[in-house]
């Protein structure tokens, strides 16, 4: 197994063009974990730690870009306030010392359906910044996500950073585990609020993370903005976002037991929206 | 004694400094790795080890043509082959090893190695194999003959497949000696028992097999049976060179026995003031493939099936299974946690129907010093259980809802900010044996030395009993101290060159190696006195040095047709009383509270007592929440960390403690053995509390969230 470390974000593509086969390691902590677990040997590994420029963010019109560098600890620390819905799934994720290490943009070039970050990045309309030596280009969140642990980057394409909008209202996350922490979702959830618009996503109850527009497209219809939330459009909700899920049976959890929790927490996390939402207005 | 001395490896293993056997290291050692069966029941039709052997960097290959001594070992019974024969009979039997210069090299290698297997019908469902005779044990119980009653509950209960989960996994060092025999450094729990069983399969005297204990990274049973110590020895003699093995997790999975699965039926019948007539139950436990100690777990089951409750007429059958699944065994607890789940179940069930508290149903029908248990043992020390349960119910319950996520169902998975939540209580009472039972001869043996070092009296405490974390290195020092009156004390590390210790098991070490340290210390104090000169005087003419064996009052084995027989040398009792808040429409739990009151006797460690006591009571949570090993047709669904979810500290609350010293009169300082009791009721009181929260039967732990979401 080859080793590559290169020290700028130039060098990182340049090594990624000439080695398509490289896979990039940040934190490490999914990477390593299959290394160790012999499912399959990379035939090299990009390390991304010492590019510094990747753990970096900005916040620029309304849209924070978070470089593929930032761990999760920090994102908790400094962008609670920009990326709510975001910052309560990293929360979730692993231990201490796996937020210490893991990224975002980890989470994403793993793309598997239980990832953490998805559904706060489906449900707030992000977009993963791809780049290669041939250029840079921005995919949308909902195209990103190809299959079970597959994405849509290009072999000689290495994620730069995620870009997600400053939240405008209130945004949840929500995540079922069977114990109270250090837990693979067994089915999570996220609604954002923009304006108008409500964003869901759904983690761990399909091939990959999902929408559940038709979930979305009710609420626009449905929604009164100045009054309380009807109880029968919360149940509503929540049925149409379980209907949104394709789960399976497995070791963590039941088909059957993922799409009820799911439309719980649907109807829960717009209920607290919304109480948000009335305080706010 | 009695002061909570801190022990040596505490701070060490805290910061992570500890040497842990799979730490073991010698320079031009090779690495051991295991092959095993891909299946839960095949013929083995052939091995060609040709292309493993070709790879560079491999010393060897092996096989069972290779195993130089007896094919088969066991604690209990000879059944378990060293590696697999013509058959394996179990996903995860070990089949072939590879000795390599790199750990890496030795599991491509054993990879490489190619089994031709004939998969055969497997038998999974312990029900099967009960309806086919295939048992291992079948204790009955059986006393008196009036088998109706006024109020009448019935139950089915099942208990999952709890794995032991130490953090350490199975790990050590074989070096070839000169003699031609073997010097072990291993973690286990019982060198004495592993040394009985590795040299035999080594076709070594015992005195060539040298074992030392090395650093244990947790045990709770699953160290009693042997896993790499033949293997890696017979890599070591095979090729001249330390042989180093170590499992990763995964494998650790397949390297132990787990805690028997369960599935029992109980019939209680009472009179209408809750008082009890009889107790009818079928108990069937799974061993899985090999004998290892169901015979003496099914006779826990057995014995202390009814409970610490009175009762004059009972019938219980308990039953070992033979099946394809992985072998069951030791677990803290032993057989005696399964049924206290399900009669703790009944004794709730009962108090409902005859319109009682948990708490005074128990009271009604406790047994005290002086009550025969269903064996027919008198309990003939102090058992307050009555007592026990009034502090319990005196203890203040905990504060309402909390909304911090970290105290809600679900923590900071924010699934609920107090929707759907609602609290509940629950009691769970248990009864265990302490030491091993049935007449087994169940000794220690302490060497103990006193002399001058520096112009001042030390004591070398040298026993053979194995440290796995529960603090018996420092008990043994407060020991000393306490009866020679002497500072500086030194536990030597243990190995074969003393006496056998027996096993850390049963909760036996403080009474059985307690003793024997005791009273090697008594027979150094005794010379001294008798001598009459000061202390640093006769210590100029030499060292003084006892060697004594220690046990514990006989036992007697089970009756095979009534049950009835004095099996137990001590008896323990632990009660708990669990407050949760469970989110009912989404199944999560948070266990608000846990609060025991045990009475161990004798406080000799308050700070070691405390650890066991939390330690034990959160397996038992575990156990009622969340861990479990998945089978599916003989097959491990779960074999790592990822999904074997045991508690974490925000799944583990605060405990209230109250602790009784009754002493024991039998036992030194009166001392009552403490790791396993807070591990059986913890689970049955959280049971009866998330009952108590949702309403609902549950009759299976652990209790998964769709059992009472989707109920």
């Amino acid at each position: 197994m080859d080793f590559l470390r290169p020290l700028t974000w130039a060098e990182a593509l340049e090594m990624k063009a000439e080695r398509p086969d490289a896979t990039p390691i940040q934190g490490g902590t999914d990477v390593m974990v299959e290394i160790n677990l012999d499912k399959g040997r990379p035939t090299a590994l990009l390390d991304l730690a010492a590019v510094a420029e990747l753990a970096e963010w900005t916040r620029d019109n309304g849209t924070v870009r978070l470089g593929a560098g930032v761990s999760y600890t920090r994102l908790i620390a400094e962008l609670a306030g920009d990326l709510p819905g975001l910052a309560q799934a990293s929360r979730t994720v692993g231990s201490p010392q796996i937020r210490n290490r893991g990224t975002v943009a980890g989470n994403l070039g793993a793309a598997s359906p239980a990832g953490d970050s998805h559904p706060p990045l489906l449900a707030t309309g992000a977009e993963v910044e791809a780049e290669s030596v041939r250029g840079s280009r921005m995919i949308a969140i909902t195209d990103f996500y190809r299959g079970v642990k597959r994405n849509a980057l290009e072999p000689d394409e290495l994620i730069r950073a995620v870009r997600i909008p400053v939240a405008t209202g209130p945004q949840y996350f929500s995540k079922i585990g069977t114990r109270n922490a250090m837990v693979i979702a067994v089915s999570s959830f996220a609604i954002a609020f923009d304006g108008r618009r409500v964003g869901t996503g759904i983690g761990s109850a399909a091939p990959t993370p999902r929408r559940a527009p038709e979930a979305e497209a009710f609420l626009e219809s449905a929604l009164d903005w100045s009054g309380p939330l009807d109880a029968d459009v919360a149940r509503r909700f929540g049925e149409l976002v379980r209907d949104a899920a394709a789960p399976i049976d497995d070791v963590r959890g039941t088909r059957d037991y993922r799409l009820h929790s799911l439309a719980v927490m649907a109807r829960r996390t717009l209920t607290w929206a919304w109480e948000d939402h009335l305080r706010c207005a | 004694m009695g002061a909570s001395v801190l022990r040596p490896d505490g701070a060490l293993k805290v910061s992570g400094e500890f040497a842990y056997s799979s730490d073991l290291w010698l320079d031009g050692m090779l690495w051991g790795a295991t092959l095993r069966s891909p299946h839960p029941s095949a013929w083995i039709r052939s091995i060609d080890i040709g292309p493993a052997l070709a790879m560079p960097g491999v010393y060897a290959v092996l096989t069972h043509e290779d195993v130089p001594g007896e094919k088969f070992y066991g604690l209990e019974n000879k059944d378990q082959p060293v590696l697999a024969i013509d058959q394996v009979r179990y996903q995860g039997e070990p089949v072939a090893l590879v000795a390599a210069d790199h750990p890496e090299t030795a599991r491509r290698a054993a990879d490489a190695i190619v089994v031709t297997y004939g998969e055969r019908e497997a038998v999974t469902d312990p029900r099967v194999a009960l309806e086919r005779r295939m048992l291992v044990r079948h204790q009955p119980v059986r006393v008196g003959s009036t088998f109706s009653a006024d109020v009448v509950v019935t139950g089915e209960y099942e208990v999952g497949m709890q794995d032991q989960a130490f953090l350490g996994p199975e790990s050590g060092l074989a070096v070839p000696a000169e003699d031609g025999g073997v010097d072990l450094y291993i973690a286990t729990q019982w060198l004495h028992v592993d040394q009985g069983q590795v040299a035999p399969c080594l076709g070594l005297p015992p005195e060539k097999v040298r074992l030392t204990l090395a650093g244990v990274g947790g045990a709770f049973g699953a160290r009693e049976d042997l896993s790499m110590q033949i293997h890696a020895s017979m890599l070591a003699l095979r090729t001249g060179k330390p042989v180093k093995m170590v499992y990763g997790r995964e494998e650790s999975f397949f390297g132990h026995v787990h805690r028997h699965p369960a599935w029992m039926r109980y019939e209680h019948g009472a009179t209408l003031d809750g008082r009890l007539v009889y107790v009818k139950a079928e108990i069937l436990l799974d061993g899985g493939a090999y004998t290892s100690s169901s015979p003496a777990v099914v006779g826990n089951a057995a014995s202390l099936g009814v409970g610490p409750y009175e009762v004059d007429n009972v019938h219980i059958d308990a039953y070992g299974t033979f099946t394809n699944n992985p072998p069951c065994g030791a677990m803290r607890g032993f057989g005696a946690v399964q049924a206290c789940y399900a009669y703790e179940s009944q004794m709730d069930r009962l108090a409902a129907a005859c319109g009682l508290t948990p708490v005074e149903i128990r009271i009604r029908n406790a047994v005290s010093q002086g009550s025969r248990l269903a064996t027919g043992q008198v309990v003939d020390t102090p058992a307050p259980l009555a007592e026990m349960l009034r502090d319990l119910d005196a203890m203040p319950l905990p504060e309402s809802v909390s909304r911090d996520l970290r105290d809600l169902p679900g923590g900071v998975g924010q699934t609920t900010h107090g929707d759907g939540v609602r609290r509940g209580v629950g009691y769970g009472v248990g009864i265990k044996n302490i030491c091993f039972s049935e007449g087994f001869d169940d000794y220690s043996t302490a060497r103990v030395r006193v002399e001058l070092l520096g112009g001042e009296p030390h004591v070398l405490v040298h026993t053979a009993a194995a440290e796995v974390g529960q603090g018996l290195v420092i008990i043994q020092a407060q020991i000393a101290r306490t009866e020679l009156g002497i500072d500086h004390v030194t536990v030597a590390p243990a190995d074969t060159q003393v006496g056998s210790s027996g096993s850390s098991s049963a909760s036996r070490q403080s009474y059985v190696t307690g003793g024997a340290v005791k009273t090697a210390c008594e027979a150094v104090r005794e010379r001294i006195e008798k001598d009459g000169r000061p202390l640093e005087v006769i210590l100029q003419d030499g060292p003084i040095e006892e060697t004594r064996e220690y046990r514990h009052r006989r036992t007697f084995p089970m009756d095979p047709v009534t049950g009835q027989g004095d099996s137990h040398t001590q008896l323990a009792l632990c009660v708990h009383r669990a407050v949760v808040d469970v989110d009912v429409e989404l199944g999560l739990v948070k266990v608000v509270e846990l609060a025991a009151v045990q009475d161990v006797g004798k406080i000799l460690n308050p700070l070691a007592l405390e650890g066991q006591i939390h330690g034990g009571t959160a397996q038992g949570l575990g156990l009622a929440l969340m861990e479990e090993i998945q089978v599916r047709d003989g097959k491990v669904l779960n074999p790592s960390f990822t999904d074997y979810l045991i508690p974490t500290i925000l799944d583990m609350p605060p405990m209230q403690l109250k602790i009784l010293e009754n002493p024991d009169p039998n036992a030194p300082y009166g001392l009552r053995g403490a790791g396993e009791p807070p591990t059986l009721s913890s689970t049955p009181a959280i049971a009866a509390a998330v009952r108590n929260a949702t309403g609902l039967p549950l009759s299976r732990v652990p209790i998964r969230p769709q059992d009472i979401a989707l109920a």
